[in-house]
């Protein structure tokens, strides 16, 4: 008898899941990074909203997935069946398509490299800036403790690394200088967490360490969850421009019948109401020249930084994850020497 | 924390033996302020690691009031990640049961060759870390695991679904109920039963009436054990969940969730949950070891059969 209730149960369960694919019933996985939680939160009640105002008798769901970037393409190419991947880096969006699930030139689909947002990476400090952190060379004196995520494991601290790297660049130093500055940095680095969202805990709830490198998002985020009052944004004088793309996964959808829904999905984050979503939630909207209440507002809220991308001072994703962090590559050298 | 850790063991040692010795501080062989030391370590000790942590659960999850801590178990998505956890429990649990039963009568009454490789198998969840039983459903399960293509084609889901995160259950509490019954059948004998065939009973008879009224208190044990180890998986659940809010998370990866959203008060207030949970299995599984410790009593005064 207990079997047989076990089996019910199983059988519900499985129900539970299959069953919600009638005629206009549609559900949405959308499979996510850490940070974007809150954002996703606010887009998808207001884009159900729409979407069943413009089709009547439609019933909307869209699920929500979150983890390390990394991690979370591995689930999709696992079998996670996510409709969209709305991830940290394009690289991950990179390792789902060479899996085939969907194409590669996924970021020439949607506007402005296929990312609806952008952010970049400044410096949380606490408040009145003890250590006086300023800039990009604040990081490696002696004495100040800098909190990253690891960025073997965690897309955010891929681009903390990669805006540090940029700095030195940028500033007429070669690739030797920036490799030395990168070492004098993560030798300031007491506690590597696998996630931003970890590193975020481990610096504004546990109290460690004197600098969070952040995303921006994150950092305004933290700000205003857990009190303007105890730590502050310092912004450098130059960093990375982060580019957290966006892709239909076009395996699921074709054989889901959600392609339509989840085209649309995307393309809202481009709208007005989308890109305001994104602003409200302290992410840099891609589209402001087209909206100039929103530049006007973009302009008052994050402070002006001069962004260098990834393509242009390394030449690409693939390239970066090679040389930088892949087994043996210049972080691990740099992080064995500590 | 090593050396404390000593302390406490050789203080309960020590306190185990003060009762039964004759004239209490004259058959000690250690000086009164050594025994005080030693429990008082043990205590905080004790206090430090067990008690305040415990504590410190519902102290956050009652922070903000009655209010925000009931709203926080009435969301959906932690309504829906109590759901499952029960689901979960309620499909591995009695799995567990049947297969736990059949496993000790086997090993502890029968004599069958493999019966060794069978113990060592049952012990394997034991020793493999959960990430691990969560992985290796991945591998066969996924898309690119062993079955991938078969359950893609069939538009099965195992892994990213219930499936999967009730077949991690099972494998991380596989070996609960039949640990805890082995060593009490063994040293129950055969005799009864033999007793039972001689007499013309036949093996269901048997089973009924013999084994299971022998077993009863051991088996409530194990079950109990069981469920609270179903409903609080992390690891195993976790790799093989896909963590999708309000359909594949329970409640553990809820936990994790609400903390990771700065949702502390929501978080723990979830987390007491658990906490209470584990907290009524410990009270059932008191009562039942003394129920059992005194049926033992009762049915066997001069031998001490479960020690």
């Amino acid at each position: 008898m207990v079997r047989k209730l076990a089996f019910s149960l199983l059988a519900a369960g499985t129900f539970g899941i299959a069953g919600t694919a009638t005629a206009a019933d549609y559900t949405l996985l959308n499979v996510s990074y850490d940070p974007t939680r809150e954002l996703y939160q606010d887009v998808n009640t207001r884009f159900i909203k729409q979407w069943e105002a413009k089709n009547p008798g439609d019933k909307l769901t869209i699920r929500q997935s979150h983890g390390g970037s990394g991690k979370q393409a591995r689930s999709v190419i696992d079998g996670l069946e996510a409709d969209v991947v709305t991830l940290a880096l394009g690289y991950d969006i990179d390792a789902i398509a060479e899996r085939g699930l969907l194409s590669k030139d996924y970021q020439k689909k949607l506007p402005n490299n296929a990312s609806p947002y952008v952010s970049t990476i400044v410096f949380l400090v606490r408040k009145g800036n003890p250590k006086n952190i300023k800039d990009w060379n604040d990081l490696i004196k002696p004495g100040v403790a800098v909190i990253t995520p690891n960025p073997k494991t965690s897309g955010g601290a891929r681009w903390n690394y990669l805006a540090a790297w940029g700095y030195v660049l940028k500033n007429g130093g070669n690739e030797a200088q920036a490799k030395e500055f990168i070492g004098k940095l993560f030798k300031n680095v007491p506690i590597l967490d696998t996630g931003a969202r970890g590193s975020t805990t481990t610096f504004v709830e546990r109290g460690q360490g004197d600098v969070l490198l952040a995303w921006e998002n994150e950092a305004y985020l933290a700000v205003k969850e857990l009190g303007p009052e105890k730590f502050e944004i310092v912004t450098p004088s130059i960093s990375i421009l982060a580019e957290p793309p966006v892709a239909v996964v076009d395996k699921v959808v074709d054989k889901r019948g959600t392609r339509k829904i989840a085209q649309a999905y995307l393309e809202y984050l481009y709208t007005p109401e989308g890109q305001e979503l994104a602003f409200k939630h302290y992410y840099r909207p891609a589209l402001t020249e087209k909206d100039p209440f929103l530049a006007t507002r973009n302009k008052n809220t994050f402070t002006k930084v001069k962004l260098f991308s990834i393509d242009e001072v390394f030449g690409g994703w693939s390239k970066v994850q090679k040389a930088h962090f892949g087994d043996g590559g210049i972080f691990d050298q740099i992080y064995e020497k500590k | 924390m090593a050396g404390s850790t000593t302390m406490a063991t050789t203080s309960t040692l020590s306190l185990h033996q003060a009762p039964g010795a004759k004239g209490g501080s004259s058959a000690t062989t250690e000086p009164a302020f050594v025994c005080w030391l030693l429990i008082g370590s043990a205590l905080a000790f004790l206090t430090l690691f067990l008690f305040v942590p415990l504590v410190a659960v519902f102290v956050e999850a009652l922070r903000k009031g009655f209010g925000p801590f009931f709203a926080a178990l009435v969301e959906p998505d932690a309504v829906s990640a109590i759901k499952l956890t029960l689901i979960t429990a309620a499909i591995a649990v009695p799995l567990n049961l049947v297969f736990g039963v059949s496993a000790a009568w086997a090993i502890a009454k029968f004599q069958f060759r493999g019966k060794q490789f069978l113990i060592t198998l049952i012990d394997l969840p034991f020793s493999v870390s959960p990430v691990i039983a969560g992985l290796i459903y991945v591998l066969i399960f996924g898309a690119n695991g062993w079955f991938g293509t078969y359950l893609q084609d069939n538009d099965i889901k195992i892994i990213f679904a219930v499936p999967g995160i009730v077949l991690a259950t099972i494998f991380v509490t596989f070996p609960f109920v039949a640990r805890e019954l082995i060593p009490l059948m063994e040293a129950q004998g055969s005799e009864e039963e033999e007793a039972a065939r001689v007499l013309g009973a036949n093996g269901f008879q048997i089973f009924w009436k013999v084994t299971l009224p022998n077993i009863k208190w051991g088996l409530i044990y194990g079950v109990i054990l069981c469920n609270a180890r179903a409903m609080g998986e992390f690891g195993a659940v976790s790799v093989v969940s896909g963590h999708i809010r309000g359909l594949t998370n329970t409640l553990p990866l809820h936990v994790e969730i609400l903390y990771n959203e700065y949702n502390f008060s929501a978080a723990f207030a979830t987390a007491s949950l658990l906490a209470l949970l584990a907290l009524v299995t410990l009270g059932l599984k008191s009562i039942v070891e003394w129920r059992s410790a005194k049926l033992i009593d009762a049915d066997a005064p001069t031998e001490n059969i479960q020690k």
